[in-house]
């Protein structure tokens, strides 16, 4: 069985992705001047070829300011022919790396000759684990990954307002998705780049996650979209908002995660019952829901586990 | 007279289908590991075997974390066992833990570290001396056996060491479960610098005494150990643990419910 399933991956990973590991990169215009480039909301595998996060990038009038580079060097290299089409002549002014999962920051090779910047632990994480990120990419992704290296960002951005090549950017400085997550909102056009402090229509990844903190996080990305100039919300994965609601969706997902966790450990539940159970139906259909759970209760149930057992009396 | 004793032979033969097909059973491994034959030789030895689904052995298919792979063991269905081994065929160190269940029943669960990809078995020997095998693969990206324990560079968990938290249910469908966790980094051994240095023996009884079940644990154990025992609704009046380590520390701790 285990050799046939082995003949079966081998003919999906053959014939599975385009021959010429073409993403298919079409940048949508978000507003004048704001496009971003939407992947699927599903998992990395090889077809997909890690095309599962969103960029962007907003064309200033002096420039352009690229948001994430994507999950490989291909991702990267599209990215750039694709921005170079529309902002046309124009140089990279900055890029930025939104915080340090690999489908964010693997295409950064193509961005290597221009300004780079991320928050102090987002750099910190790209140069710590970004190899052992990229290794695993490879493992998912196969060929789609040739080539890639990883770079980390040069320069430490500072949260609030910059002028950058002419245009008014608000650099938003959170965390709780990792340990250092940036937003940018495009005072323009009143577009947020969210990051992955938002999912739009697939179940949030855990793997760095504190909760309490991506709560609060949240807050503040929704007294952002309160504003009276706030037109456009781009997550860091899924469809583009014009309002708040992928932030309230990821809010109910991220409180039933915690509120499950520490129901579970309360009422004694071992780590393979809490995996067993099933997702509620508000959750049934949300893509990816079933895997992100199960990743979910790794990341966060030892900790919730921990909070229930108490000390026993030492004697 | 020949001839009558080779027809003999055919006719007894043939009766024996059944239990040829039985004793085939017993020894091909439904988890088609290349290295069951050296499982089987170095834990069960000459004994005799037979892979049973009354020794349930839950995995995920696919963990997330390969230095926290959760793995319960529940062989109730088989009653009253003298011993259950656990081991992973692919691991450097194969032996994860050894339980003696005396007055508790045979179900415990804890987590792991996995190298790789590997079956991970349970092995629970009857009163009969008969092994009863079952086992689960379990698909990781690996390296749990070689990567620093989380709290290592800390110098949190000396002060924490052999730290007890844990409870007991006394009501709801987990009446009489125990869960208990101790604070030790279960070094490896495997990563250059740090000894081995984990958890080896540690002994629950109940509050009246009565010795409940001893646990055997080896390198393979996660960090910071959660153990589970079921007791039942008749055993929730409170339970002791005991144990040590490869380097002499010792806990005692009383789980109240």
């Amino acid at each position: 069985m285990k050799r046939l399933l082995f003949v079966a991956l081998l003919a999906f990973s053959v014939a599975a992705p385009a021959a010429d590991f073409d993403y298919g990169l079409v940048a949508r215009k978000v507003a004048k001047d704001v496009y971003a480039f939407v992947g699927r909301t599903e998992d990395f595998t090889m077809a997909n070829g890690g095309n599962i996060v969103n960029s962007g990038f907003i064309v200033a009038p002096k420039g352009v300011v690229v948001i994430d580079t994507g999950s490989s060097l291909r991702y990267g290299q599209q990215m750039r022919s694709a921005i170079a089409a529309i902002a046309v002549g124009k140089p990279i002014v900055l890029t930025i790396n939104t915080h340090h999962h690999p489908d964010h920051f693997l295409g950064n090779q193509a961005f290597a000759d221009a300004p780079f910047g991320a928050l102090p632990e987002t750099r910190q994480g790209i140069a710590a684990d970004g190899n052992a990120f990229a290794e695993n990419l490879f493992r998912l992704t196969g060929d789609w990954m040739k080539g890639t290296e990883v770079v980390a960002p040069t320069q430490s951005l500072i949260a609030g307002t910059i002028e950058i090549a002419g245009r008014k950017l608000r650099l938003i400085a959170l965390g709780g998705h990792t340990g250092a997550d940036l937003a940018v909102y495009d005072e323009t056009t009143g577009s947020l780049f969210a990051g992955d402090l938002v999912f739009n229509g697939r179940a949030p990844t855990t793997p760095h996650a504190d909760v309490a903190t991506w709560l609060a996080a949240l807050e503040k990305l929704e007294a952002v979209t309160r504003e009276t100039g706030f037109a456009t919300l781009v997550p860091g994965h899924g469809e583009i908002s014009h309002d708040a609601a992928p932030i309230r969706q990821t809010r109910a997902w991220l409180m039933w995660l915690q509120n499950s966790m520490r129901e579970s450990a309360r009422a004694g539940l071992d780590m393979n019952e809490v995996l067993a159970r099933p997702l509620p139906p508000e959750f049934a259909d949300l893509p990816v829901a079933a895997s992100e759970y199960r990743r979910s209760v790794g990341h966060l149930f030892p900790a919730a586990e921990q909070e229930a057992l108490g000390n026993a009396t030492l004697h | 007279m020949k001839y009558a004793l080779a027809a003999l032979i055919v006719a007894v033969v043939a009766c024996l289908p059944y239990q040829s097909n039985a004793a085939q059973q017993a020894v091909v491994d439904p988890l088609v590991s290349p290295r069951w034959e050296d499982m089987r030789k170095a834990f069960l030895a000459d004994a005799p075997v037979v892979f049973d689904p009354a020794v349930q052995v839950i995995s995920p298919a696919n963990a997330e974390n390969p230095m926290q792979v959760p793995v319960t063991i529940d062989a109730t269905a088989l009653g009253k066992v003298q011993e259950v081994v656990v081991f992973a065929d692919f691991n450097p160190i194969v032996q994860v833990l050894r339980f003696f269940p005396d007055r508790a029943p045979a179900f415990l669960g804890f987590r792991i570290k996995l190298q790789q990809s590997s079956p991970v078995r349970a092995a629970v020997r009857t009163a009969d001396g008969v092994w009863h095998v079952g086992g689960t693969w379990v698909n990781t990206v690996g390296g749990g056996c070689t990567a620093p324990s989380a709290t290592g560079g800390s110098k949190e968990w000396q002060k924490r060491l052999n730290e007890v938290s844990g409870r007991q249910w006394s009501e709801g469908p987990n009446a009489g479960r125990v869960r208990l966790r101790i604070v030790h980094p279960m070094d490896t051994g495997l990563i250059a610098g740090t000894p081995a240095f984990f958890l080896e023996d540690i002994d629950f009884s109940d509050a009246a005494g009565r010795h409940l079940m001893r646990v055997q644990t080896y390198e393979p154990v996660a960090e910071n150990p959660v153990f589970t025992l079921n007791l039942g609704p008749g055993g929730s009046e409170g339970v002791e643990a005991s144990g040590r380590d490869n380097n002499g520390n010792t806990f005692r701790a009383r789980i109240a419910p």
